[in-house]
């Protein structure tokens, strides 16, 4: 705190940094305006920035014509159903080697670590010919099992990072007063803990909606999450830029919103406790 | 036995992570690997004898295999290196005393959020379209003829976008790692007379290595199999130009249905993706004992 801070390096580095920020955000800024254009204007040459008469009508045509809210519903399903299932089957499995750790414990977690660097496309061809086989193409079940299986390992690691630190300490003097094992485990560890699992939520929650191997992959039209609805746009069909803005606009808000509460567990989350 | 029970509670708790881990693991990768060894083609009823190594011959001596391999190591190195040293002089510029820091913190981190399909789509047509692109607009103010991105470069169009994406990530781990960093032993090297430039190197940048090593990391394991970016916008082409390998197992897979010699080009994959692998668990074990 002892060190010089002139006005001018204030003006200077804050200048620098809004227009870094800017510059880095514009792409996605712009895709906002160009959802409230209509379809010429979102073409024109040169193109109109803030002065054009603003229409929500792509919101609504999105909607109509392509079923918006089914594709939402499947993001929200199976984003939401892998990410609860993976920390079901995580949080015991955490637990056990941050309290009770054994000699294999480094190993068994380093294992897993590793599991996670397998490319997906390693695998693509059985577990395509598996899904086509069991019925699973395109069913949300499939994706929600494959996505669950995926971050299953960063949700063990996330959790284990943030269970280590809850001090033990505090459960021996629990325990010296008298808790029993439910009580300390309600009372005690629960409060603790709430903050870890909620970002490890967050962050898988995120990381399971934007994933885009196995939807593009595994699902074409019943179980397509939004992603793989997003890229259906690929596809030229003359005017569609504000539609596909709006399409965006609608599919990355919601996630934007949760990203920006859980950037600082995303670091640690990302790196395996690598970088805190 | 009170500790015998704790014990067995653990490895009961333990059991259901791992048992699916392994499954997950083991049952892909060993179908993969006898896949390899057969003529198997899904539009071919008399396929699936026994041929060997043959696959591995055909993928590896395929002239789209060594393009594709050129075209993932160019995509890997090129973002990698844009990322971090656009990501280095970012963090350390927000690491300043910034005024409104947290918004400009989020206005960075923000493509990071923004799903694969999406970055793609919007940079290819809002920004990169040759006519009405926003470069395309810029470009002509500036006097020159803009550039038909994905005919013209197309491999760097996608480093570009892959670099929008990616550069989140390394300035937030830079930026996290910088804030670490002990302000007292700045402030000394200032006393001492030392300028900005030569604090910067000899204290900031050892600070970093670190880091960086794992952002290289990490990044490159994404990185090796980048897919969607290039599913939705050039689908590989023109030609072979932006096809990687991940690309081409694919397509193999899934456009030629040829699964032998998709399976094969998927070890290939695990193969080049566990060498990076072995490094980070090594950085990462490490981290664990401290």
């Amino acid at each position: 705190m002892a060190r010089m801070v002139t006005p001018q390096r204030v003006a200077i580095s804050t200048a620098g940094a809004w227009l870094a920020g800017f510059l880095i955000f514009f792409p996605i800024l712009w895709m906002v305006l160009a959802s409230f254009k209509t379809e010429l204007e979102a073409f024109a040459v040169p193109p109109s920035f803030l002065f054009v008469p603003w229409t929500t009508e792509n919101y609504a045509t999105v909607q109509e014509r392509s079923d918006y809210f089914h594709h939402a519903l499947n993001s929200i399903i199976v984003a939401g159903g892998s990410t609860l299932i993976a920390m079901l089957i995580a949080i015991p499995a955490a637990w056990s080697m941050a309290f009770s750790p054994t000699k294999r414990t480094k190993d068994i977690l380093l294992w897993m670590l590793s599991t996670k660097m397998m490319p997906p496309v390693g695998v693509l061809v059985p577990i395509y010919l598996i899904y086509r086989d069991f019925g699973l193409l395109d069913t949300r079940i499939g994706l929600t099992i494959i996505l669950c299986l995926g971050n299953l390992p960063i949700v063990v690691w996330m959790l284990f990072t943030y269970f280590k630190e809850i001090p033990r300490d505090i459960l021996e003097a629990a325990r010296m007063d008298g808790a029993t094992i439910s009580k300390e485990l309600v009372y005690v560890l629960t409060p603790m803990a709430v903050p870890g699992l909620a970002s490890t939520l967050l962050l898988n929650l995120i990381l399971a909606w934007n994933e885009a191997f196995w939807t593009l992959n595994l699902s074409t039209l019943n179980a397509a999450p939004l992603t793989v609805f997003i890229a259906s746009y690929s596809s030229p069909e003359g005017l569609f830029w504000a539609k596909l803005s709006a399409a965006s606009t609608l599919a990355i808000a919601p996630i934007l919103v949760l990203g920006w509460f859980s950037q600082r567990q995303l670091v640690r989350g990302l790196t395996f406790g690598a970088v805190k | 036995m009170a500790t015998r029970q704790t014990q067995l509670l653990a490895r009961t708790l333990l059991t259901p992570a791992t048992a699916l881990l392994f499954i997950w693991m083991i049952v892909p990768l060993a179908l993969t690997i006898y896949f390899a060894t057969l003529h198997y083609n899904l539009l071919d009823p008399e396929s699936g004898q026994f041929v060997g190594f043959e696959n591995f011959r055909y993928f590896l001596t395929d002239p789209a295999f060594i393009a594709s391999l050129e075209n993932t190591l160019v995509l890997v190195g090129s973002v990698l290196v844009l990322t971090i040293v656009i990501g280095i002089p970012l963090a350390v510029l927000l690491d300043q005393p910034v005024i409104g820091r947290s918004v400009v913190r989020l206005m960075v981190i923000a493509p990071f959020f923004v799903m694969p399909t999406v970055s793609a789509l919007v940079w290819k047509n809002l920004l990169m379209h040759p006519v009405s692109g926003l470069f395309a607009w810029i470009a002509t103010l500036f006097g020159l003829a803009p550039i038909d991105w994905f005919n013209d470069a197309p491999m760097f169009a996608i480093i570009l976008i892959v670099s929008w994406q990616w550069l989140p990530f390394a300035t937030l781990i830079l930026l996290t790692a910088l804030q670490s960093l002990d302000e007292e032993q700045k402030e000394a090297a200032e006393m001492d007379g030392a300028s900005a430039l030569s604090s910067f190197i000899y204290i900031t940048l050892p600070h970093l290595a670190r880091p960086i090593t794992v952002v290289i990391l990490i990044e490159t394991i994404f990185l090796l199999t980048v897919f969607a970016e290039i599913f939705v916008t050039t689908g590989g082409g023109p030609g072979l130009q932006t096809t990687n390998i991940a690309f081409l197992i694919y397509a193999q897979a899934l456009i030629q249905y040829d699964v032998g010699s998709a399976s094969a080009g998927g070890l290939v994959a695990v193969v080049i993706a566990n060498i990076v692998a072995i490094f980070l668990v090594r950085i990462v074990g490490r981290n664990l004992e401290a």
